[in-house]
């Protein structure tokens, strides 16, 4: 709990719903969380799901990128270690991910903000019940304001769209 | 100059019901990018189709973003869909409103509204990024290779074959014919094993389109679909193929002798042999762990040699050695079958200590003519007539803390065969069946079943075994009639064990080899349960028979030509299309630090010398170099790629951090 994120008066807005990105992997989690959709496993709003071909495709860059733009929770998931498709991309995730928690512990990003799951295409409920754990986990430490860029000084929306794009421009260049 | 253009999709009430469809297109009419935006019932349908291509012309659009259902589901429709309009079909992206955002918020139309608000933003941030991709092609190799020589090998060889392409049959012992060859009869017709598989051993020897690669194994796979690069070891037979005319004579006077594993090792065979009389290719192959002249070498000495004297042919040949070759195929078969629970873990079955105590496999040597008991039904130790027999079901099957925790689907109907042989070589002998549960779905099982125990009286009972020893000759078996709840006490014979099918041991290795994935106990698992039992998720590699669980004949049979059609669908085409989300590499960023190399499961890295020009002089140096037709896009390497040269087309850095950017935006 070395995070910023520990509740004061003025700092977690009453109704605070977190925002949390999830990074699917094509082939389990995505057909995962379409399954929950299908049987209709309802679970809060609060995420969003980005499509990746692998869990391994999944750069730790993009996951402290979104940590400094001002998500509140990061999920990667895949297949379960021997099922990816790609043989053996989940097993390269598991390792990185595996440094970059401790490496995002260090830096002071509660580690409940992160987290690395399998869920196989067969698994809906397992996707409803991760994602809806991880929400409330999430809404317990209140939002993310460790790495956050500091919005307060950018007055016009169209500067931050104009240095979000050249951003992405020098850190696509980069990554 | 992006031009976007939106489409919002109801699909009826199922996203219109919760998500406020007009509201979300509005909403993003204004956003970077974004030439046109609206929102339709069903945009699947073809009136929602033609909206968009008209909209494409109309508006002069060059991306599409429609936000609906699942990309599992209309992907591949709304792609072509722009195709048709003239854009490239990779200038398109949707956004999964249904399944992952309207089914799933059911009656929280607020937050949902402003969840695929965000979706959509999302992908049309992503479209931006998008590159014109085109589709690649690779040449087919019209060879399929059938790994295993069983029946299903067998039958899906010859059906590819009747289609006209070369097939090779890579089998791993010196004949042909799988566990079917040392079956006796089959349920439920119980016709003569070998009269209908024998013809069909033949037919598959004498085919111009089948090559038979006998006592060899399966060493490396390298290549994709289409293409794929197949090291074969050739064992060393000892025997020269090309001279030997298959006579015989060598068999007749070879003083070394091993146990016979066709015929359960109820008997010994000699050291050089052939499986079976009937086995194809009909020629013999020397085991040298038990002929003597190999022995001696080992020694130092050079004895025997008696098969070399003998052989009119002069085929003898003791110094072949194991030979590496290398072939390309257009698809693969795994056909490479099961093997027999080894019963001998369990204690109240004796170990496997008793010899009177068998497996079914056992007996069906026993009771084939050809075997080593002239087809006398005899006990092993003392060669007696047994005149009680109990059979005992489910062992090793559905047993999950000692044994496998499924049904082994056979063993019902082969115990059922079994029992109705013995009542009809030996009409006085009495035949108990221990049971669990009687399994019979198949044409004619459960009626052969009732006949069983109705016409061959055949007493079933249902409950477990819980002891079986020796007292003296006989056998006491020990077990509970769960039916009317008591003990029961059989003073057998003979006891014959219904072992589970298991995967070959070797199996596990045999899918990292070809690069298919198998299940907790080792079977092959097919692409979908369902839809897909003969494909596997390595394209070009499909399955037929008992390699993928377990099976009987006329399920394996029927596998093998499902797999058969798979295979000829492929290799009837001249090109594969290749899809071209595939990794590259920039040049100019490349440092050849080569870690990217080990990283790729697909060996499609590889460090190759560029020449290039810096401050007017020429230098060489290495980078990585991707084959694009290898490369399955997964992106291990653009991780790994410490300089980012590495990147994945169509999940580009700049196009998933574009999706991040865009959602992180309506944070602030
Ligand atoms: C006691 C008993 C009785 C039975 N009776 C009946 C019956 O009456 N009716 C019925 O329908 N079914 C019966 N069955 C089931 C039947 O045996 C199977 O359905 C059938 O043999 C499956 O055929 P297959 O070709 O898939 O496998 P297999 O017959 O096992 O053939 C596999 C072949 O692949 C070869 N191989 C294995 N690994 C490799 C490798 N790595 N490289 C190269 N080659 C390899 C093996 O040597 C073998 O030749 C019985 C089974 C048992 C145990
Ligand atoms: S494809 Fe799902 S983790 Fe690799």
């Amino acid at each position: 709990m070395s995070d910023n994120s520990v509740k004061t008066a003025n700092d977690v807005a009453e109704n605070f719903e977190p925002k949390i990105l999830v990074f699917a992997c094509n082939w389990c989690t995505y057909a995962g969380a379409d399954l929950a959709g299908t049987s209709r496993l309802q679970y809060p709003p609060n995420v969003r799901i980005l499509r990746v071909p692998c869990s391994c495709r999944v750069n730790p860059q993009f996951v402290i990128r979104a940590f400094q733009r001002g998500i509140d929770g990061v999920l990667v998931a895949g297949c379960h270690p021997g099922d990816c498709h790609y043989t053996t991309g989940n097993y390269y995730t598991r390792r990185r991910f595996l440094l970059i928690n401790r490496m995002m512990e260090y830096m002071g990003i509660d580690p409940k903000r992160f987290h690395t799951r399998w869920i196989s295409g067969a698994e809906g409920p397992k996707f409803q019940q991760v994602v809806t754990e991880m929400i409330e986990e999430v809404r317990a430490i209140g939002p993310n304001r460790k790495l956050r860029d500091d919005m307060k000084v950018t007055v016009n929306t169209d500067d931050i769209v104009a240095s979000v794009e050249a951003d992405t421009k020098v850190v696509a260049d980069n990554v | 100059m992006e031009r976007v253009g939106v489409f919002i999709c109801h699909c009826g009430s199922n996203i219109g019901a919760v998500v406020d469809c007009a509201r979300v297109a509005e909403s993003v009419k204004d956003y970077p990018g974004v030439a046109f935006s609206t929102d339709y019932k069903y945009m699947c349908s073809e009136p929602g189709q033609e909206m968009i291509q008209n909209a494409i012309r109309e508006h002069n659009l060059n991306r599409v973003v429609v936000a609906s259902c699942s990309p599992r589901m209309h992907e591949k429709t709304f792609r072509a869909c722009v195709a048709k309009a003239g854009l490239n079909e990779y200038m398109f992206e949707m956004a999964n409103i249904r399944e992952h955002c309207s089914w799933v918020h059911a009656g929280r139309n607020e937050e949902a509204t402003e969840k695929a608000i965000d979706l959509v933003k999302m992908a049309i941030s992503k479209v931006c990024n998008n590159e014109v991709l085109m589709k690649g092609h690779a040449p087919v190799t019209k060879r399929a290779l059938v790994v295993g020589g069983g029946i299903a090998g067998i039958q899906c060889a010859l059906d590819i074959a009747n289609n006209g392409y070369q097939v090779d049959i890579l089998e791993r012992t010196p004949s042909i014919g799988g566990k079917m060859s040392q079956i006796d009869k089959t349920f439920p017709t119980i016709d003569c094993s070998a009269c209908i598989l024998t013809p069909k051993m033949v037919e598959a020897s004498s085919h111009p389109n089948i090559k038979l690669i006998t006592f060899a194994e399966l060493e490396k796979v390298d290549g994709y679909v289409g293409n794929f690069e197949v090291t074969i070891r050739s064992k060393a037979r000892s025997v020269d193929m090309s001279k030997c005319t298959g006579c015989g004579t060598c068999m007749t006077k070879c003083p070394g002798k091993a146990d016979d594993e066709f015929n359960m090792n109820l008997r010994k065979r000699t050291a050089i042999y052939t499986p079976f009389p009937q086995a194809i290719p009909n020629k013999p192959v020397i085991d040298r762990e038990s002929c003597l002249k190999f022995k001696s070498r080992k020694e130092g000495k050079d004895v025997c040699g008696v098969c070399a004297k003998l052989c009119p042919a002069g085929a003898i040949d003791y110094e072949q050695q194991d030979e590496l070759f290398t072939e390309r195929y257009g698809a693969i078969v795994m056909a490479t079958g099961y093997e027999q629970f080894d019963h001998s873990i369990y204690g109240e079955y004796g170990y496997g200590k008793y010899p009177d105590v068998i497996s079914g496999l056992h007996f069906e040597r026993l009771v084939n003519a050809s075997g080593p008991t002239q087809g006398h039904i005899v006990r092993p130790s003392d060669h007696k007539e047994p005149k009680t027999v109990v059979m005992v079901k489910c062992v090793g099957s559905r047993d999950p803390e000692h044994g496998k925790s499924y049904c082994s689907r056979t063993c019902c109907m082969y115990t059922a065969k079994q029992a109705t042989m013995i009542r009809d070589h030996c009409p006085d002998t009495k035949v108990y069946v221990f049971y669990m549960d009687v399994r019979t779905p198949g044409k004619l099982y459960d009626e052969f079943y009732n006949r069983t125990r109705e016409e061959y009286g055949v007493e079933y009972i249902r409950g477990r075994v819980s002891k079986i020893y020796q007292d003296g000759e006989t056998l006491r078996v020990k077990g509970e009639d769960t039916l009317l709840g008591r003990q029961i006490e059989i003073d057998a014979d003979m006891v014959i064990l219904a072992n589970a099918m298991i995967p070959n041991p070797d199996s596990e290795r045999m899918a990292q080899i070809v690069g298919i994935g198998y299940d907790k106990d080792g079977w092959f698992t097919e692409s979908h349960p369902k839809l897909g039992p003969v494909e596997t998720h390595t394209a070009g590699v499909f399955l037929a028979g008992a390699c993928q669980g377990p099976k009987d004949i006329p399920d394996s049979v029927a596998q093998a030509g499902a797999a058969a059609v798979k295979v000829c669908a492929l290799l009837s085409k001249d090109q594969l299309e290749t899809e071209p989300t595939v990794s590259k590499v920039d040049n100019k960023l490349c440092s050849g630090c080569g870690l990217c190399v080990p990283v790729c499961p697909y060996k499609a890295i590889s460090l190759e010398t560029i020449q290039e020009r810096v401050a007017g002089k020429t230098i060489e140096r290495q980078v990585a170099n991707i084959n694009g037709s290898l490369c399955q896009g997964c992106g291990a390497c653009t991780v790994t790629c410490r300089s980012g040269a590495a990147n994945l087309k169509h999940f580009t850095n700049a196009q998933i951090l574009a999706e991040v950017d865009a959602l992180c935006q309506t944070i602030l």
